[in-house]
């Protein structure tokens, strides 16, 4: 398989890996069909100027050397994101971040962007919900 | 300064023995002639491909005759069915009859599109039978889907993925009983690649109508192989031009790779026994230690009827191309049926046919051995695995869970 250094250096030295301890939300994408499964953890504050930025990421990937690059990649670019900032970050990004993919592995294993969208967008639906409860 | 790279990929592919690549040198530039001409650079050409083909008969047990020079088992796997379907059709009394193949479900790709492509365009229906939880073909399966028009039976002897050994000879036998009380013979084709590097490959004892074989997988050149077709045997030819190969595969000779496969079959011959005993021996403690030293791993396919140099493995909560390149960094060259290392994003049809579920193929590695591996590198290997396992299964925590 021919990867990029960067996709190499994200695969043997994943960034923010692991579960984080009071996570606001939690997203799994993917299936055990295809063979590449992300789950991204986001931890939600705020910035100086009170809007919600993401704080900190984890992530765990049971997949192939790119699905476990893209989540290490995705989890450093969302990192200190407004939501709505980050809800912006594509795959294509994260793809172009690790200066490229092998073309076969474009679609299965290229998902950690709809993860941390998923993330974020179940974090908001969470909000909402409370905000009507209360 | 590099690493050493270590080499477990056989299955694959093998490096050409140097005693071969000696044989076949002369053959390029100095002893270059074509075998058809008349003079007498085509007769040294001629010679050394009759020469070529007299070992390759005494290692298969038949005659110089039965033998015809393709580029490869795939070659040799689609002269063998196409060949047989075709003239099939060439014979007034079949008119309107298809004629049924019977192959089974873990075959190289090879022979399973050679009959995909045979079904499409009407020629032939196919009968995929599939093996049992071992990897082995059963005969009740292949004696139910005998009828009438039954024309082929191709089983290979080695599977290349899982090294499950077919029960060949026994199925020869099945067959000539079968065909005693048969109008139409039901002709008998293996596909031997995997098989010829520790296995008997006696046609006769084996009682096959037809056999591929391939040269790169016994330290052999690539690009050359051979069929073996039993005197008598129906075919026509798939590919015209020429009267090479007795008018049954045109196209001028490779004269230095057919000289190869010659040579690299003697040798085989010569140092089958000795290799065989030694690697089964390395290969059974690379699968102990396995088994024993990393959690939640398995062996897949028959541990008994397997091909002294195969491995294969599964581990769970692992995929199996972050564990290749995991390996590759490390210089450890092996092979995967993942989905995400093949190009068709499908995982290995071998493994799903074992009734293994996608999540379990997808986790699969497979390691062969050569004739020059050592316990070292074994030992090295099975060290660089234990590690990479467990930093890939704190990277995929218990994802897998959410779907169970
Ligand atoms: C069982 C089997 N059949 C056929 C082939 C194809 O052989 P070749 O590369 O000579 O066409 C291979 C090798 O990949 C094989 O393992
Ligand atoms: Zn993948």
């Amino acid at each position: 398989m021919q990867y990029s250094k960067e996709v190499l250096d994200h695969f043997t030295h994943p960034r923010n890996q692991g579960k984080i301890k009071n996570a606001s939300s939690v997203a799994i994408v993917g299936n055990p069909r295809c063979g590449d499964i992300i789950r991204v953890y986001i931890k939600v504050g705020k910035n100086k100027k009170g809007e919600e930025i993401i704080q900190k990421t984890g992530f765990e990937t049971l997949g192939c050397g790119a699905a476990i690059a893209t989540s290490s990649m995705m989890t450093e670019m969302a990192k200190g994101k407004t939501l709505e900032e980050a809800l912006k970050i594509t795959n294509q990004n994260v793809v172009k971040k690790l200066g490229g993919l092998p073309s076969s592995k474009l679609h299965c294993s290229n998902l950690a962007a709809d993860a941390l969208r998923k993330a974020i967008k179940k974090y908001k639906d969470e909000k909402e919900k409370n905000k009507k409860v209360n | 300064m590099p690493k050493k790279r270590i080499y477990l990929d056989y299955a694959a592919t093998t490096p050409v023995d140097k005693r071969v690549m000696k044989a076949m040198t002369p053959y390029f530039s100095e002893k270059f002639g074509n075998p058809s001409s008349v003079h007498i650079f085509g007769q040294e050409a001629s010679k050394a491909v009759e020469k070529a083909r007299e070992k390759i008969a005494v290692f298969f047990n038949c005659s110089p005759t039965e033998i015809i020079f393709t580029s490869g088992a795939t070659e040799s796997n689609n002269l063998a069915i196409k060949g047989a379907v075709k003239k099939f059709y060439t014979e007034p009394k079949n008119k309107g009859i298809k004629p049924r193949l019977i192959t089974d479900s873990i075959e190289h790709s090879c022979v399973l599109n050679t009959c995909r492509s045979l079904e499409k365009e009407g020629l032939a229906e196919v009968v995929y039978i599939a093996p049992n939880k071992e990897g082995i073909i059963q005969i009740k399966d292949i004696a139910a889907a005998i009828n009438e028009n039954t024309l082929l039976v191709s089983i290979m002897y080695v599977n290349n993925e899982i090294g499950t050994i077919q029960p060949i000879a026994t199925i020869g036998k099945f067959l000539e009983k079968e065909n005693a009380n048969r109008k139409r013979k039901i002709l008998f084709h293996t596909d031997a690649t995997q098989a010829v590097n520790y296995l008997d490959c006696d046609v006769e004892k084996l009682g096959v109508d037809l056999l591929s074989l391939s040269g790169h997988k016994i330290y052999g050149p690539k690009g050359v192989g051979a069929l073996y077709v039993k005197k008598g045997t129906l075919l026509t030819r798939i590919q015209d031009g020429g009267e090479q190969e007795r008018k049954m595969r045109a196209g001028t000779h490779n004269v230095p790779a057919i000289v190869g496969l010659g040579k690299a079959l003697e040798l085989v011959m010569k140092e089958k026994s000795k290799i065989a005993i030694k690697t089964e021996k390395l290969r059974d403690y690379l699968i102990a230690r396995v088994l024993k030293e990393i959690p939640q791993s398995y062996l897949n396919g028959s541990a008994k009827k397997r091909i002294p140099n195969n491995a294969n493995f599964r581990f769970d909560n692992v995929e199996g191309e972050g564990l290749l390149l995991s390996l590759d960094l490390e210089g450890i060259a092996v092979s995967t049926g993942s989905a995400c290392a093949s190009r068709s994003l499908e995982p290995s049809h071998v493994l799903l046919a074992l009734g293994l579920k996608h999540e379990q193929a997808h986790g699969s590695l497979r390691l062969t051995l050569g004739k020059t591996t050592t316990r070292k590198e074994i030992d090295l290997v099975v060290n660089k695995l234990k590690v990479i396992i467990e930093r890939l299964r704190k990277i995929s925590g218990d994802v897998l869970k959410s779907f169970q």
